[in-house]
């Protein structure tokens, strides 16, 4: 073949292929519009006023399609599947207590995308704002208010990488100081002080004293339930395989996921409830696998997020073991049960 | 008749093979980089535009777009690193059976990586997106030593380290374009992850299509008189040659104490106190001097001596482990570290090569080039186990000071061990 053949065929080859992208973008984009447009038979969204203070009202991430997808929107907790009102402030994860809210969003950059977690009061102004350096995973608030915390995943960066690690961080909401990474705190591991090089941690919950905070560390392929303390800064461990923690509001049970052998690999967990006194494990009656941190409705009722149509749709089961799990709300995540 | 050998004896004289199709020609490649080389370079190019466009991508399509827990995905890994390895032995050894076959073992790799991006577009689970990206690295370790024989068989002895430097600096570039790219596309849609394979796809086929159309087949592989057949053994018997076995010690050696850059950029943002928001930039800046000095130092690699800037290239890395475990904080740190880092690269992975090839008759390029590459891979494996089980027991900086102890000890053995040869060369 001529010089000017192999051109030839080069350029023909790479008109055909940027066909192909470009359609492909196209097509893509295309999806932004139909997401725009509200769903016949989703829930009704109108946008109004959101406090984190209305008593006995459910605020989450709203997945619905629409013009107020990804928005905070809050809805009675009695009536969960009802009409929902949007705020206006999108959000990735969240959670509120007492009035503060955690707000973890992606920053849309020139050439990448940022996240960041915003501290807001009960009205949704923005307090303060912080880097998170990865994707967002998990949010909590303190039940007085005066803490917050978030996991990200940091990414790998090796060729086609495929490691990751999780890194989770504790603020003061009342004086701004921030713990970036859990790992600056001592981890206490069968009475010793424990370093690895491996430590990640994720999923933190508070407990109501200000003091006290549960979390999930994992090293050397096992995850462990860790007791933190947010004065001496350290984390004992307590029991292992549990990820995600959730401190129930009488502060006596942990609901958790427990990777459970003979699952597939990407959808390993079960939903598990730790009696923190007598460390016995109780299954609710959840038989799918849950990749959640849990939420305590009350002290007997667990909320948790499963992937649904456009998402993920919420479902709640009794923490006992007891009953059925059923749905309570279509295209929602990142529930937070708020007011007084 | 070895390209060492040969050249020790008459240092102008091209080897032979090489010499007989680019002796008229060496006025103008002293000049010019070889045609071949500019071609695998836009190979390459292309073909790192399109994975890393997958890779910036893939921790955000796993957690957002499938709703997988990454963790724990690095597990396969370590096993993979020892495929890997097996790999790209014998793609080395294909790529030598048989006149121009470089090309094809090469185009193989590429073809076998290309295939997985649309095959990411099916796979929605842990499993097949494990194998898929498995499935890319086979490509991957299939195609880089037949691609760096190519290289070093298109150019003449004395200006093989510019010809890896082009490489190795357009490769380095399209690094840098790739998550550019697939950021723009997840910004113009929504959940565009489709697009982005699809985009990388086509960009990965263009490349193919560049290795198919422009890089010559067979080069001068009929007319040599085969002085080694390219056996297994004879593969294995590379190492018996002074040359290639000092090198590859060192190379080993070296790659015992080099850190691996995740590592790296993890003790850079400890110990320099980078906030949280740049980490993931930190690779982009050794990227980014690694594309500057790759060519003005396989230039200066030719001139005063592979060997030399092979060594140097180590003692910045040594300087920046120095500067990790200073006092000294100030803000323009970071930047010379990762200056240092990229300096590294560029003094090293093209160099190596280059200086690998001089030891390596024609026949076995390939393979030769292949065992280094693998020594020096298995090598830093075993030192980023080492170095992750000493920050275990004693600590981020008492595992940086043995690494850097270790470094300028291997650097120590590795430089009296080439010294005889460097000289040798110093006067070409």
């Amino acid at each position: 073949m001529t010089v000017r053949n192999r051109v030839l065929v080069l350029l023909a080859a790479v008109l055909a292929l940027a066909a192909v992208a470009v359609a492909s973008i196209l097509h893509a984009s295309a999806r932004a519009e139909r997401r725009d447009q509200a769903q016949p038979g989703g829930p009704p969204v109108t946008s109004g006023r959101v406090a984190l203070t209305t008593p006995a009202t459910m605020v989450f991430r709203n997945m619905a399609w629409g013009p107020h997808r990804d928005e905070l929107t809050t809805v009675p907790a009695s009536d969960p599947s009802g009409p929902r009102v949007a705020s206006g402030v999108k959000c990735l994860r969240f959670y509120a207590a007492s009035g503060t809210g955690v707000c973890l969003q992606a920053v849309h950059g020139p050439v990448s995308d940022t996240y960041r977690a915003l501290i807001l009061d009960a009205h949704l102004h923005v307090t303060a704002r912080y880097d998170v350096p990865g994707i967002p995973s998990r949010a909590r608030v303190s039940p007085t208010g005066h803490y917050a915390a978030w996991t990200a995943f940091v990414g790998g960066d090796s060729y086609a990488g495929t490691n990751f690690s999780t890194r989770a961080a504790i603020v003061d909401v009342r004086t701004g100081r921030l713990t970036s990474s859990l790992e600056a705190y001592r981890v206490i591991k069968d009475g010793h002080t424990y370093h690895a090089a491996d430590v990640n941690f994720w999923g933190v919950t508070f407990a109501p004293d200000d003091r006290t905070f549960y979390a999930t560390l994992a090293t050397k392929a096992k995850t462990y339930l860790v007791r933190g303390d947010l004065q001496a800064r350290t984390v004992t461990t307590l029991h292992t395989n549990v990820e995600c923690p959730s401190l129930s509001p009488d502060g006596t049970r942990i609901a958790f996921k427990k990777r459970v052998p003979g699952l597939p690999k990407d959808a390993p967990w079960h939903l598990y409830v730790l009696d923190l006194r007598t460390m016995r494990e109780t299954a609710p009656a959840e038989s799918r696998s849950v990749d959640d941190q849990a939420v305590w409705k009350d002290d007997h009722t667990l909320v948790y997020a499963l992937p649904g149509d456009y998402g993920a749709d919420l479902y709640t089961v009794p923490a006992d073991g007891t009953g059925t799990p059923r749905r309570i709300s279509t295209a929602a995540v990142s529930p937070a049960y708020v007011g007084p | 008749m070895y390209v060492a050998d040969s050249r020790a004896s008459d240092p102008v004289a091209p080897a032979s093979a090489e010499g007989t199709a680019r002796r008229v020609l060496a006025g103008r490649y002293r000049t010019a980089v070889a045609p071949t080389v500019l071609a695998l370079g836009t190979v390459s190019l292309i073909t790192d535009v399109s994975s890393e466009m997958v890779t910036a991508v893939l921790p955000l399509y796993l957690v957002t777009g499938l709703g997988l827990s990454p963790l724990g995905f690095g597990l396969l890994d370590g096993v993979y690193n020892g495929f890997s390895a097996l790999v790209r032995l014998a793609g080395g050894h294909l790529a030598d059976r048989g006149g121009g076959r470089h090309k094809w073992v090469a185009g193989l790799g590429y073809g076998v990586s290309a295939l997985c991006k649309p095959l990411l577009l099916l796979a929605h689970s842990l499993t097949p997106i494990g194998l898929v990206l498995a499935a890319d690295r086979t490509g991957k370790g299939l195609r880089t030593a037949p691609r760096d024989a190519l290289i070093s068989l298109s150019s003449t002895p004395a200006t093989r380290g510019r010809a890896f430097g082009v490489h190795r600096a357009m490769d380095t570039a399209g690094a840098l374009l790739g998550p550019l790219v697939a950021f723009l596309i997840l910004r113009a849609t929504v959940d565009g992850y489709d697009a982005v394979f699809t985009v990388s796809f086509c960009v990965a086929v263009v490349g193919v299509l560049v290795l198919v159309l422009f890089v010559p087949g067979s080069s001068s592989a009929p007319a040599v008189e085969k002085a080694v057949r390219p056996t297994v053994r004879a593969a294995l018997a590379l190492l018996r040659r002074r040359d290639l076995r000092r090198i590859t010690v060192c190379a080993l050696l070296l790659g015992l104490a080099t850190v691996s850059d995740s590592f790296a950029y993890l003790l850079l943002q400890r110990r320099l106190g980078v906030p949280d928001r740049w980490f993931a930039l930190l690779p982009l800046g050794t990227a980014a001097a690694f594309l500057l000095l790759a060519i003005p130092l396989g230039r200066l690699a030719d001139r005063v001596g592979r060997r030399r800037i092979f060594l140097a290239g180590h003692g910045a890395l040594l300087l920046a482990y120095a500067l990790l475990l200073t006092a000294w904080h100030g803000p323009a740190l970071p930047y010379a570290v990762l200056l240092l880092h990229g300096a590294f690269y560029a003094a090293t992975d093209g160099v190596l090569m280059a200086m690998a090839s001089d030891g390596v008759p024609e026949e076995l390029r390939s393979s030769g080039l292949a065992v280094v590459q693998t020594g020096q891979a298995l090598a830093r494996f075993v030192c980023s186990l080492g170095f992750g089980a000493a920050w275990s027991m004693w600590g981020d900086r008492t595992a940086l000071l043995a690494s850097t102890a270790a470094l300028a000890l291997c650097a120590a053995v590795s430089s009296a061990f080439l010294r005889p040869a460097a000289a040798r060369e110093a006067t070409v």
